[in-house]
């Protein structure tokens, strides 16, 4: 098992460099570079020229991303182009608030995902199934910005019952009044994830179910209760691995989310970033999202191995 | 895990009864503004002239000031923290301010010849140790004209400037000035300063959650007893998204929002939100490309399309927030001028000159213009944009757009047309700020052709260039307005722009706010404001 785990981890140093030249070819690709966006528009081109060099932009591309290399290995994320402030407090902070969305999103999405998915595949064909599935669609095909500016519509500007947008805290949820903050952003987010996990998990169950072993677990003499674990058990691995992408895409912050409530999470901080062409930011930003996502992908990996042993060899 | 978490909500309960409120409950206005983060609190705010606005003017001020207190009447310039300027006869590129004595910074420390010299430096002397790269570059771009300084007495100063500028003054109004203690007590850091900013203005910065808020509080100590704040606390927040801001303020969340979204006025008035606006030195035009080549080279395509956009109807698609544009200033600006050329919507006019030039019915104009999805001053593009399409399809002008984000449409303006950054673009759409004088240069004169500046699409009328030369050397206010007239009508005759709408800078408040006077710029003075309870 250990094995197994160093040896995935090493397979994340490649793609994280992938990552990191891929972003920074792309950003090259944009038009305009960061002085563009800093400097006001009437700037003149000698002005332009001098930043351009004091930043480094002058430098051929391989000089700069070896550079940003150099130093990001070194732990060093640099400090933002636009704003000056050094990238790893923004970063983080940015981070955390994310997180702050996307575990009560995940928590909810994939509870609820479960049980539709569950309560549907063993209901196949009757209506709770027809019910259940059609919730799920609407999650996954309802545009979820529409969804969150009708819930502020409804909840926030008619009812007054909870907060608009915005955090309403700093650094970490405290009180009650901070949680009213989260339930509408926790809410709209939490609708991909219930919808694709709902569709991923019903196709699995009902899968697993039309297996023989199932039948020969009822003529054991199993109580349902049992039979429903081991079908849930068999079915568990495709289900983490789709869960595991969900979870990952909620850490990358939606943006879309992060934009109608005024959060500022990560989606909201890459979007800036890339809006202004701040390069390191950006960077940053995209490395450590894939690092999570390589986390992730290596925390699925590990508990799909320790579910089905078939797996391990 | 049950101990950590007890001591946790203690703590939270015990800090909840000490931040009770005091006796006498604190003014706290909440605005919301339409930038996507905080504007940089050091001092030289990034994020445009809503960063000066909000975190610029009312809490560093420069040594020429804007005068903020009439909606009646384009904002003219005042004295700041300097109490008379003046360039040498002699020399005019010797600029002599005489200083506001008895002004103290936030922190406590004395405003002097000394705190000036030093914040030029901070901007202008890439050797010194206070430099700042990012603002300084800001500064650089708005101020290209400083080349030197001299102290001459504690309240004296002289900058020289490059050539002789008259308009000067407008120029130096960017230049905000911060403490000199404060970035010594911040351990001569801008980041570290910019957690303990320190200017001299009404207001003084007490609190920035970065991408959140910034938190303004009066300030007891201002030097000008005409302009003490009425408010006790401002919080501004970022907030980009347009229905964002309108659920924000409908909701009671802020008191006060930016530019809502049009079509939310009516419900704002009929629920008794107060929506405010006016003129302010704002264009939204298109800039046409007059070099060779460009449907636009001929000046009768360029006065056509003048003709053929109809502009009422426009405003009435924007529910009233903007006013049409027959020329860079607004009808009743006193250097309007008596152009040979009135630009209402006259499609038959349109097509006649049309004709002349050669296009007709079997032969259109095609042309590309360049628009982006949203930004500064760039009101709704997309629906403008499309309904000025459709005015001008009526007479033959066939429009296509190139769609693109708000940076990309500013490099496309930094080059010249024809180069790759531009696309092909025939004109680009880009909204202007038309405050004084200066921008005519940067505009119109041809020596100032892009990429070198502003005159995108290369604009070279000599009678022009002389009545701008000639301003440019004279620092006679009077002389200079009674020429000026003349400039305009030049550049509505001959078109140089399409002249589409001006922007009315409309903001939305909750009845609760009082005393806003709306003035005719892109600055706002907050010390005339007050919350009734």
């Amino acid at each position: 098992m250990l094995n197994f785990c160093i040896r995935r981890l090493l397979h994340a140093i490649p793609i994280l460099f992938g990552v990191s030249i891929l972003v920074f070819g792309l950003v090259q690709l944009i038009p305009g570079n960061p002085i563009d966006l800093l400097l006001p528009p009437e700037a003149s081109p000698e002005l332009i020229a001098q930043m351009t060099k004091a930043y480094g932009f002058d430098q051929p591309l391989h000089v700069q991303y070896l550079s940003w290399l150099w130093r990001t290995l070194q732990g060093d994320l640099g400090y933002s182009i636009f704003n000056g402030a050094p990238v790893g407090e923004q970063l983080f902070s940015a981070l955390g608030y994310t997180f702050v969305l996307a575990i009560p999103a995940a928590l909810l999405g994939f509870g609820l995902g479960i049980t539709l998915g569950v309560v549907a595949a063993f209901h196949q064909g009757r209506a709770i199934d027809k019910i259940f599935s059609a919730l799920a669609i609407t999650g996954v095909s309802l545009p979820h910005y529409w969804i969150a500016i009708v819930l502020v519509m409804i909840f926030s500007v008619t009812l007054n019952w909870l907060p608009a947008q915005g955090m309403g805290f700093i650094g970490f949820p405290t009180s009650l009044e901070h949680l009213r903050s989260l339930v509408l952003p926790v809410i709209t987010l939490s609708l991909i994830p219930m919808g694709v996990v709902a569709r991923v998990v019903r196709a699995a169950t009902l899968e697993v179910l039309s297996q023989e072993f199932v039948a020969t677990l009822h003529a054991k003499g199993l109580i349902n209760r049992e039979v429903v674990f081991h079908v849930l058990k068999n079915a568990a691995p495709a289900s983490l691995a789709v869960m595991g992408l969900q979870f990952g895409y909620l850490l990358g912050g939606s943006i879309l989310v992060e934009t109608v409530f005024n959060w500022p999470g990560s989606g909201n901080l890459l979007n800036l970033a890339i809006f202004r062409r701040d390069i390191p930011v950006m960077q940053a930003t995209i490395v450590v999202l894939a690092f999570f996502f390589v986390l992730l992908n290596l925390l699925v990996d590990i508990a799909q191995a320790a579910i089905d042993p078939r797996i391990r060899r | 895990m049950k101990l950590p978490y007890l001591t946790t909500m203690a703590a939270a309960a015990l800090a909840g009864l000490l931040s009770a409120q005091p006796a006498f409950s604190e003014s706290v206005l909440r605005i919301a503004m339409t930038s996507a983060d905080v504007p940089t609190t050091t001092g030289m705010p990034n994020n445009g002239f809503e960063g000066m606005r909000f975190l610029g003017f009312p809490i560093f001020e420069p040594l020429v000031a804007w005068d903020l207190s009439s909606a009646d009447t384009p904002a003219v310039l005042r004295p700041g923290l300097a109490t008379s300027w003046e360039a040498d006869p002699a020399d005019p590129t010797r600029w002599t301010f005489n200083l506001r004595e008895g002004v103290k910074f936030h922190d406590g420390s004395d405003f002097n010849a000394d705190a000036v010299i030093w914040n030029l430096e901070r901007f202008f002397d890439k050797d010194s140790s206070q430099f700042d790269q990012s603002g300084g570059a800001i500064t650089q771009a708005r101020n290209p004209l400083v080349k030197s300084w001299e102290k001459v007495g504690d309240y004296t100063i002289v900058i020289v400037t490059k050539y002789p500028a008259s308009y000067f003054p407008y120029v130096i109004a960017y230049t905000l000035l911060a403490s000199p203690a404060q970035f010594e007590a911040a351990g001569g850091d801008w980041n570290a300063f910019s957690k303990m900013p320190s200017g001299t203005g009404p207001f003084q910065i007490t609190n920035v959650e970065p991408r959140i808020s910034a938190t303004l509080s009066k300030f007891d100590g201002y030097w000008d007893p005409e302009r003490m704040a009425k408010v006790d606390t401002i919080k501004l927040f970022p907030m980009p998204e347009a229905t964002t801001r309108l659920a924000a303020l409908r909701s009671g969340q802020v008191d006060w929002i930016e530019v809502p979204p049009p079509d939310a006025i009516p419900g704002l008035k009929s629920a008794g939100f107060d929506v405010v606006t006016n003129t302010y030195p704002h264009i939204w035009p298109y800039l046409f490309d007059m070099m060779e080549g460009s449907p636009f080279a001929d000046v009768r395509v360029r006065q056509a399309a003048n003709y053929a956009v109809d502009r009422e109807g426009l405003v009435v698609l924007l529910n009233g927030t903007a006013a049409p544009a027959k020329g860079l200033y607004p009808a009743d600006h006193p250097y309007f001028g008596n152009p040979e050329n009135d630009y209402k919507y006259d499609p038959e006019k349109a097509k006649a000159l049309l004709a002349e030039a050669g296009y007709g019915p079997d032969n259109p104009v095609d042309a590309k213009i360049m628009i982006s999805t949203s930004g500064s001053g760039q009101m709704l593009p997309i629906p403008m944009n499309e309904y000025v399409q459709q005015s001008m399809a009526k007479v033959g002008i066939n429009l296509s757009f190139e769609v693109v984000e708000w940076g990309t449409l500013l490099v496309a303006f930094r080059n010249a047309p024809g180069s790759a950054p531009t696309m092909d673009a025939n004109a680009l759409n880009v909204s202007l700020v038309t405050s004084d004088y200066s921008y005519l240069y940067r505009y119109y004169h041809s020596k100032n052709a892009s990429p070198v500046s502003y005159n995108w699409g290369h604009w070279k009328n000599a009678e022009f260039d002389g009545i701008l030369d000639a301003v440019e050397a004279n620092f006679d206010p009077a002389a200079v307005d009674a020429v000026m007239p003349r400039a305009h009508e030049l550049i509505v005759d001959e078109a140089p722009w399409l002249f589409i709408v001006h922007d009315l800078n409309p903001r939305a408040m909750s009845s609760k706010v009082k005393g806003f006077v709306s003035a005719q710029s892109w600055f706002q003075d907050l010390t005339n404001v007050s919350l009734e309870d």
